[in-house]
């Protein structure tokens, strides 16, 4: 039956042409799952306030992708060692010295990143700079498919058996403490997963990127909603949807996929800080006002009263 | 079936703790802290009030000294479920997105499987708590939407619903109106009837012997200790409160060592 409506052909057309590429729909399956395992693990991290160590490890895995390259082994092993080594000198150099965490999680990060560029220029490799920088989902190989896979599954697979002790962490460390929990370990836990989104998210979005696809989905639905249910929900549907629109966007504008992914993320970010409910902008500056009236009102009256 | 003794006391053996930036924050410190009582700690700003607290509850590690509950090192105490905590108001994140039910629920983890999904007796637990608490009907609101008063009775029910013998209050009355505060206090009483050990550190010192049965003044080491009308003394305050030279704290707290460690400090 021929019952599209003449105004939504463009449309189908727009979702189904690029389909016929074997390449876009791997690119867009990935960025996908890329998506959804961001998405989980940034209600984590945002409600933890470890935004800025997850930028501090996306830039300590360069030096770990191009040995791992010059030393041909898979690239997320490099990556998730150097990313994950960097969190534990960030730690060390903290408890060894009187500096205050951001200083030293700057000192360290833009050292690791630094001796990346200065390997990345000097060992012979295939390794596009351009591509770990920016990403490179559009191009990405099959052997890079199955690190992201495995590093993404794990990702999700520990913090699924872990939710709960790792939500008690980011909410109230003392208490996790108090009944016997190891701490010590939820921290590295929460750190490892970390670093493994970070590489599995490399290909999709790169190390300049994927901060974003680790803190935005997270506050947009910090934003939205007063319960940690809802907040995984919302994350993800707006993180994996950002993903494969983002990666539409870059076929049919020609434009970075990474680029368009966090446009398209950071646009909903806006839409969410200026129209959500309760906490948006629009809401508190309506409730504001009602309150005022209700005061004026209230003022009124008491001089009404009074004359 | 219960392996541990059902009254626990906390033993304070000596404690030294030094921050990184060497500021010697509590010395010397020993006390306990009797089961079936309540106890205050007591002590000016700054005094290691809270130093000690977090030494109690393994928040911190001493430089020197060790902490006994019930005998056992805190860890083993924790893993146990013996210990329960009720953080300082402003030690919460209230913008957290949890429910009230939530977290009083998470008293409950540490008997639940890894995957920690409640059973029915950890729901109903969890309920015994906030009603007992009066909080029931509070039970799915936002933390943050909750008074001050409304706020530390969601705790209290937290660590209700633990079960732990030996309860640890930080500063509880703090934000508090005078209702909710004598709520909070019959509740201490009937815990402490029913064989809790309970510690308060708190510096209103205007309630205490209305409710206190014990009490340990603290000044970066421990004072006096015993009941509270002993230790109540106005010496003993001025002491505390008072800007005593070091010398003379120190003298205090190296008398000659009586076989049940701290002494109580005569008027």
């Amino acid at each position: 039956m021929n019952d599209f409506p003449i105004a939504a052909l463009p449309l189908w057309d727009w979702i189904v042409e690029p389909l016929q590429y074997g390449f876009m729909i791997q690119a867009i399956w990935v960025s996908a799952f890329v998506g959804l395992v961001c998405a989980v693990l940034s209600c984590y991290i945002t409600l933890k306030g470890w935004s800025l160590m997850g930028d501090a490890i996306s830039h300590a895995v360069v030096p770990g992708v191009v040995v791992a390259y010059a030393l041909n082994i898979p690239f997320a092993i490099g990556a998730f060692l150097f990313g994950f080594g960097a969190t534990v000198a960030i730690g060390y150099v903290k408890s060894k010295t009187r500096l205050k965490e951001d200083a030293v999680i700057g000192v360290v990060f833009t050292g690791f990143f630094a001796l990346g560029l200065v390997l990345v220029t000097k060992i012979p490799s295939n390794i596009d700079l351009f591509h770990i920088l920016f990403g490179n989902v559009l191009g990405i190989s099959r052997q890079d498919i199955i690190q992201t896979l495995i590093a993404g599954g794990i990702t999700l697979a520990l913090i699924l058996l872990r939710r709960k002790d790792l939500l008690l962490f980011c909410f109230d460390p003392n208490q996790a403490k108090a009944i016997g929990l190891n701490t010590q370990g939820m921290y590295y836990t929460l750190l490892s997963v970390l670093a493994l989104t970070i590489v599995a998210a490399l290909q999709t979005a790169g190390i300049i990127l994927v901060i974003s696809m680790l803190v935005t989905p997270g506050s947009i639905a910090y934003l939205l909603t007063d319960r940690f249910d809802r907040m995984l929900i919302i994350s993800t549907i707006a993180s994996v949807c950002s993903c494969v629109f983002g990666t539409y966007l870059s076929y049919h504008l020609d434009v970075s996929t990474g680029g368009s992914i966090v446009v398209l993320l950071t646009l909903l970010f806006i839409l969410s800080m200026v129209f959500a409910p309760k906490y948006g902008v629009l809401a508190q500056e309506f409730r504001k006002r009602s309150h005022g009236a209700f005061e004026e009102k209230h003022n009124q009256q008491v001089f009404i009263n009074k004359s | 079936m219960q392996a541990t003794p059902p009254r626990l006391d906390i033993f304070v053996d000596n404690i030294s703790v030094t921050y990184s930036n060497a500021r010697l924050a509590l010395y010397n410190a020993t006390c306990t802290v009797e089961p079936g009582a309540i106890t205050a700690l007591v002590g000016p700003n700054g005094c290691g009030k809270s130093t000690l607290f977090k030494s109690i509850m393994g928040f911190l590690q001493p430089s020197q000294g060790q902490v006994r509950v019930g005998g056992f090192p805190v860890q083993k105490a924790q893993k146990r479920q013996l210990m329960a905590y009720v953080p300082q108001s402003d030690e919460v994140d209230w913008n957290f997105p949890v429910s009230v039910f939530d977290v009083v629920m998470m008293g409950r983890y540490g008997y639940m499987n890894v995957l920690r999904i409640p059973a029915p007796k950890d729901r109903r637990r969890v309920m015994e708590s906030l009603e007992r608490v009066d909080m029931a009907d509070f039970r799915h609101r936002q933390i943050g939407e909750l008074s001050g008063g409304q706020k530390k009775r969601a705790f209290l029910a937290r660590a209700l619903a633990q079960e732990g013998k030996v309860i640890l209050l930080d500063e509880p009355f703090t934000g508090v109106d005078v209702k909710t505060e004598k709520r909070i206090i019959d509740l201490l009483m009937q815990l402490r009837d029913e064989g809790h050990t309970i510690l308060v550190s708190t510096h209103d010192l205007a309630s205490i012997s209305t409710f206190c049965d014990r009490t340990i003044l603290l000044n970066r080491t421990v004072l006096a200790s015993g009941a509270t009308a002993d230790t109540f003394t106005a010496d003993n305050l001025e002491m505390t409160f008072g800007g005593l030279p070091v010398g003379r704290v120190r003298q205090i707290s190296q008398r000659p060592k009586q076989p049940s460690h701290q002494t109580e400090v005569d008027a």
